[in-house]
C-alpha cells in the first residue's frame, strides 16, 4: 500500500458506490463535498458517529456518496427527519446537506422552527439559485430580474437572503463562504460542526449547466471567478460603503452565540424525572 | 452484563414501572384483575407505551390530541422522547428519522394531517422503515367536522400515498381494542419493517369505556431483527431474507444508506428494471405472503346468519346491539368485522358471499368498504348487498340498522 | 336483552356547567360498582361554551352502542337541552332540572325533580361551581343507580386534590336536597 497515493477523500467515500457521481461538469458541489470531507478528517471523527441527511436536489444527492450514516429523504424534510435521529441518538454528530429551494422554499417552515429550537447539528445550505435537478426553475434565491424556465421574461419575485433568514429564527452559528473558498469553507465547516446548537452555512454554488447558461454566466471556472471577484470578507465590508456592498457576496461567520441546546433541554427534562425516582429511594 | 445491556434492561424496567404507575391512578381490583376507566385515544397511548415506544412526534388535531397529550406526559419519565413538531410532515419524518436510529416511533393526527403525512407514509414504506401513524378520523372532506365521526379515511389509508405500496391498517371498535391493537400495530411494524395504520373512530377516540388491561408481562412484544453479519456484509435489504430482513440502526457501525429512489439491495439507487422490480415484489410479498399473520376478524353470531352485516369501528357495535335485537325476533343474523381492514380480509369476505343471502354494510362514508366487497362479487346487481352509509357527522343507530335487517328479511 | 340491567344518563345543560365531568364521575363509579360501562360527549367548541351533553351508559350487560338512545335519567340544567332531550327519554324515565333555569317541561315523564340547584349550592357553599356534583349527587341518591361510596370515591379520583374537600361537601348537599324525595 504505500506507494499507492492515498487522498484523504478517499477514506470517506464509499468504494462501493458506482461513480461518476451525478453532478454536471462544471458544478461546484464536488468541491464542496472535498471542504466538508477535509473539515471531518481534520476534526478526526468517527465515521460511525455521523449521519448525514439530505433532501431533494442536486446537492442532496452527496450522502450517498460519503461512508457515514446516510439518509436522502423528502424533498424539504431533511431537517424534521434529521431532528428524529438526533433526538434518538444525541451523540450522533448530524449533519444535514441541503439546497437553496430544499431549504427556504418546500423545507422553509421546517428550516425556521430547526432554527428556533437549536438542535446541535449543521445544515449545509448549497445556493445554486436555481432548481438544477428539475432543469432551471426559479427559487426563493434566485436574484430578481434573473431567467429560469419559469421566469423566461426575468424573474420578478424578491429573494429571500438564507443567512438574515436563519439569524432571525434563531440559529446560533450561521455563516456564509462560496465554493470557490475551499479552504475557508472548510474552514468554517470545521467551526459549525464544532459548535453546539443549530448551525447554518451557506455555500454560494456555481450551476454552470443551467443556471449560468440561463443567465449568460459562463461555464463553470467563468462562475468561479464570479464568486473570488464579487465576494468580500465579513471584516473588509466594515470600511465599505453601501454602493461598494452593492451585489457583493458578504462571506464570513455572522453569528456564533451559546444558547440551550435542545437536545440537552430535553435530557433535563428527563433528568429530574431519574432523580425524583432517585430521591424516593 | 455489558453496559448498554444493563441499560437496556434498566429502561425496560423502568418503561414497565411507568406503565403500571400510571394504571394505578384508576385502577382497581375485580376478581385480581385490573379494570380502567379510558378513554380511546388514552388507550392508544397506554397500549403504545405497553408495546416499548420509544420516540412521539406529532403535532395538534382534533380528535386525535389526547394521544400527543399523554405521551408529552409519559415517555419523559422513562426517559423516552416526545417532540411537537411545526406541522404534520415534519412529524412523519421526525418519526421516521427517530425509527431509522433504532427508535420505535409513533405519531397520531386526523384527516387533514394524514392527508399531509401521506409522502411521509410511502417513504417509510419504500424504505421498509419501522413506524405506527394512528388516525383518528373525522368527518367531512377538507376541514369537515372535526368532532363528529367518520369513516372516510378507509380508502386513504390504503392507496393515500402515490405509487403501489403496501398497507398493514388495523380498526379497532372497543377501548380494549385501541390498547390491544396499538400493540400489535407497533409489533407489525417493527416485524413487517414497515408504516402500520390505525384507524379509530371520532366517537371511539374520545369514549370512555370500562376496560380490563392485560397483563403487562403477559403483553407479547416483537423488535425488529437485527443483523448479525459484520458491517462489510450487511444489506439494508437483504434479498436472501426474503421480507423480513435483519435492519440495522444509524450509529451502530453499519453506515448504510437509505433513500426514497427505487434502490438496491444495499440501499442505493437504481433504476435498473430488475433490480426496481425486486424491491417492488418485496414490498409486495410482504402482504401477500403473510396474510394469515397479518389478518384478523371478529365473526359474530355467523354460524347460522342468512344475512350478514360486514362493519368496522364504531358502526360494527351499532351493528352487534341491531344484531342482538333481530335475534330476539328469531332473525338469523350475524356480524363479520375486518379487525384489519388492509390487506383486505379477502377469504372470510368471499366465505360471507357463499354462505348468506343478504349482506348489509353500515359506514359512515360514501361507500368505501362496499366497494372491496363488490370487488369481491358479480351479484352486485342483484340486490344482495345493500348499503347504509351516512357521512353527515351523525352515527347510524342501532336502530336504523335493524329496521334494514328487518326489511332485508 | 331487556331484564337485563341497563341505564342511559345524560346529563346536558351548557358548556362549563361540569356536565362532562358528572359523566366521567359516574362512569368511574359504575365501574367500582363492577358494571360495564361506556361514556361519551359531545366534543369541540361545544364543550367550550354553547350547547353540552355527556352521556353514561351503565349496564350489566355489553354495551355496543355507546351513547343513550333511550334515555332513562336526563339531567338538564338549561331550557334549551330540556326541550332538545326530553324528546329522547323513556316514558317511565327520570327528569332532573334547575328550575330557575329550566321553567318550561314540555312532555310529562315517569318523574320529574325540580330544585334551584344552582341557587342553593351557591347559598350554601359559596360558590356555584360545584352545582354538577350536586346534581350528581342528588340524581345518585334518588335513582340509587351507584352506591354513595363509589361515588364519593369516583368524585375523589375525578377532582384535583384541592378541590376534593368541596366536591364531597357539593356532594353531601346533594344528598340533603334529595332527601325529602325519600
Amino acid at each position: 500500500m504505500a506507494n499507492i497515493p492515498q487522498k484523504v477523500v478517499h477514506k470517506y467515500l464509499r468504494h462501493n458506490k458506482k461513480f461518476p457521481h451525478v453532478w454536471c461538469p462544471g458544478c461546484s458541489n464536488g468541491t464542496t463535498l472535498g471542504s466538508i470531507i477535509r473539515a471531518i478528517a481534520e476534526l478526526n471523527y468517527d465515521r460511525d458517529g455521523i449521519t448525514m441527511v439530505s433532501g431533494i436536489g442536486c446537492s442532496s444527492r452527496m450522502p450517498v456518496y460519503v461512508d457515514f450514516n446516510t439518509l436522502h429523504t423528502l424533498h424539504g424534510r431533511a431537517l424534521p427527519f434529521a431532528t428524529g435521529i438526533k433526538m434518538t441518538k444525541p451523540e450522533q454528530k448530524v449533519i444535514v446537506i441541503t439546497g437553496d429551494g430544499d431549504a427556504t422554499a418546500i423545507g422553509g417552515n421546517h428550516f425556521i422552527h430547526a432554527c428556533r429550537r437549536n438542535i446541535d447539528m449543521t445544515a449545509i445550505v448549497l445556493n445554486n439559485n436555481i432548481y438544477g435537478m428539475t432543469g432551471g426553475q426559479y427559487s426563493p434565491t434566485t436574484p430578481t430580474g434573473d431567467r429560469a424556465t419559469t421566469s423566461p421574461y426575468g424573474n420578478i419575485d424578491p429573494v429571500f437572503d438564507i443567512c438574515e433568514l436563519a439569524m432571525a429564527a434563531g440559529a446560533t452559528f450561521v455563516a456564509r463562504t462560496t465554493a470557490f473558498h475551499a479552504i475557508e469553507t472548510q474552514s468554517i465547516i470545521k467551526d459549525a460542526l464544532e459548535h453546539k446548537g443549530f448551525s447554518v452555512v451557506e455555500v454560494v454554488s456555481s450551476c454552470p449547466v443551467i443556471y449560468g447558461r440561463l443567465n449568460k454566466k459562463g461555464d463553470g471556472p467563468e462562475m468561479m471567478k464570479y464568486m473570488r471577484d464579487n465576494s468580500v470578507p465579513l471584516k473588509a465590508t466594515e470600511k465599505m460603503t453601501p454602493e461598494q456592498l452593492e451585489g457583493k457576496i458578504v462571506r464570513g461567520i455572522f453569528k456564533r452565540v451559546e444558547k440551550q441546546e435542545y437536545c440537552e433541554a430535553y435530557a433535563g427534562l428527563v433528568a429530574k424525572f431519574q432523580n425524583k425516582e432517585e430521591a424516593k429511594k | 452484563m455489558t453496559k448498554e445491556k444493563k441499560e437496556q434492561v434498566v429502561k425496560k424496567e423502568k418503561k414497565e414501572q411507568a406503565v403500571e404507575n400510571l394504571q394505578e391512578e384508576e385502577v382497581i381490583l375485580e376478581d385480581n384483575r385490573k379494570v380502567v376507566l379510558m378513554q380511546g385515544n388514552e388507550a392508544v397511548a397506554r397500549g403504545a407505551l405497553a408495546a416499548g415506544l420509544d420516540f412521539y412526534a406529532g403535532y395538534p388535531i382534533t380528535p386525535s390530541t389526547e394521544i400527543a397529550e399523554i405521551l408529552s406526559e409519559e415517555l419523559p419519565k422513562i426517559g423516552g422522547k416526545f417532540i411537537q413538531m411545526e406541522d404534520e410532515i415534519a412529524s412523519i419524518c421526525a418519526i421516521i428519522g427517530a425509527s431509522l436510529a433504532g427508535a420505535k416511533a409513533m405519531t397520531a393526527t386526523s384527516g387533514p394531517g394524514f392527508s399531509l403525512m401521506q409522502e411521509g407514509i410511502g417513504f417509510a414504506k419504500a424504505t421498509e422503515t419501522p413506524c405506527v401513524v394512528v388516525d383518528v378520523q373525522r368527518g367531512g372532506v377538507s376541514t369537515g367536522l372535526p368532532t363528529k365521526p367518520s369513516q372516510g379515511d378507509i380508502m386513504q389509508s390504503k392507496w393515500g400515498s402515490h405509487g403501489d405500496n403496501p398497507a398493514i391498517v388495523l380498526y379497532p371498535h372497543t377501548v380494549k381494542e385501541c390498547y390491544e391493537l396499538a400493540i400489535r400495530a407497533i409489533n407489525l411494524s417493527e416485524k413487517y419493517r414497515t408504516c402500520v395504520t390505525l384507524l379509530l373512530d371520532e366517537v371511539l377516540g374520545h369514549m370512555r369505556e370500562a376496560v380490563r388491561l392485560p397483563d403487562i408481562s403477559n403483553v407479547r412484544i416483537i423488535n425488529r431483527l437485527r443483523p448479525t453479519v459484520p458491517p462489510e456484509w450487511y444489506k439494508h435489504y437483504d434479498e436472501n431474507q426474503k421480507y423480513l430482513s435483519p435492519v440495522a440502526s444509524y450509529g451502530e457501525g453499519y453506515r448504510f444508506h437509505v433513500t426514497g429512489l427505487a434502490h438496491d439491495s444495499q440501499g442505493f439507487p437504481t433504476n435498473k428494471a430488475n433490480e426496481v422490480a425486486a424491491q417492488m415484489k418485496r414490498l409486495k410479498r410482504k402482504i401477500t405472503h403473510n396474510i394469515r399473520d397479518l389478518v384478523q376478524i371478529e365473526s359474530y353470531m355467523m354460524e347460522d346468519a342468512n344475512i350478514a352485516i360486514f362493519a368496522v369501528g364504531i358502526c360494527a357495535r351499532s351493528a352487534k346491539a341491531a344484531i342482538k335485537a333481530a335475534r330476539e325476533d328469531g332473525i338469523q343474523v350475524g356480524l363479520l368485522r375486518p379487525i384489519t381492514i388492509w390487506p383486505f380480509p379477502d377469504d372470510a369476505v368471499r366465505k360471507m358471499l357463499r354462505d348468506v343471502d343478504i349482506i348489509i354494510v353500515p359506514e359512515l362514508n360514501e361507500g368505501q368498504l362496499i366497494t372491496e366487497l363488490h370487488r369481491l362479487t358479480k351479484d352486485k346487481a342483484d340486490g344482495k348487498i345493500i348499503p347504509i352509509q351516512r357521512s353527515d357527522g351523525e352515527m347510524i343507530t342501532p336502530t336504523h340498522i335493524l329496521r334494514v335487517i328487518k326489511e332485508a328479511h | 336483552m331487556s331484564d337485563v340491567f341497563r341505564k342511559e344518563v345524560r346529563f346536558s345543560g351548557s358548556g362549563g356547567q361540569g356536565l362532562i365531568l358528572d359523566g366521567i364521575v359516574l362512569a368511574r363509579a359504575g365501574v367500582l360498582d363492577k358494571f360495564k360501562v361506556t361514556q361519551t360527549q359531545s366534543y369541540g367548541p361545544e364543550s367550550r361554551g354553547g350547547s353540552s351533553r355527556a352521556d353514561t351508559i351503565i349496564s350489566e350487560g355489553d354495551i355496543f352502542y355507546p351513547e343513550a338512545q333511550n334515555i332513562d335519567i336526563l339531567i338538564a340544567l338549561t331550557q334549551t337541552a330540556c326541550d332538545k332531550f326530553i324528546y329522547e327519554m323513556k316514558e317511565d324515565g327520570v327528569l332532573i332540572v334547575d328550575n330557575n333555569l329550566v321553567k318550561n317541561i314540555s312532555v310529562s315523564i315517569g318523574k320529574i325533580y325540580e330544585e334551584p340547584f344552582t341557587e342553593i349550592t351557591l347559598e350554601k357553599l359559596g360558590t356555584e361551581l360545584p352545582t354538577n356534583i350536586v346534581v350528581l349527587s342528588f340524581m345518585v341518591k334518588i335513582t340509587k343507580l351507584v352506591t354513595e361510596k363509589s361515588l364519593e370515591q369516583a368524585i375523589c379520583d375525578s377532582v384535583k386534590p384541592m378541590h376534593k374537600e368541596l366536591n364531597i361537601k357539593a356532594m353531601n348537599l346533594g344528598f340533603e336536597i334529595a332527601k325529602k324525595y325519600l
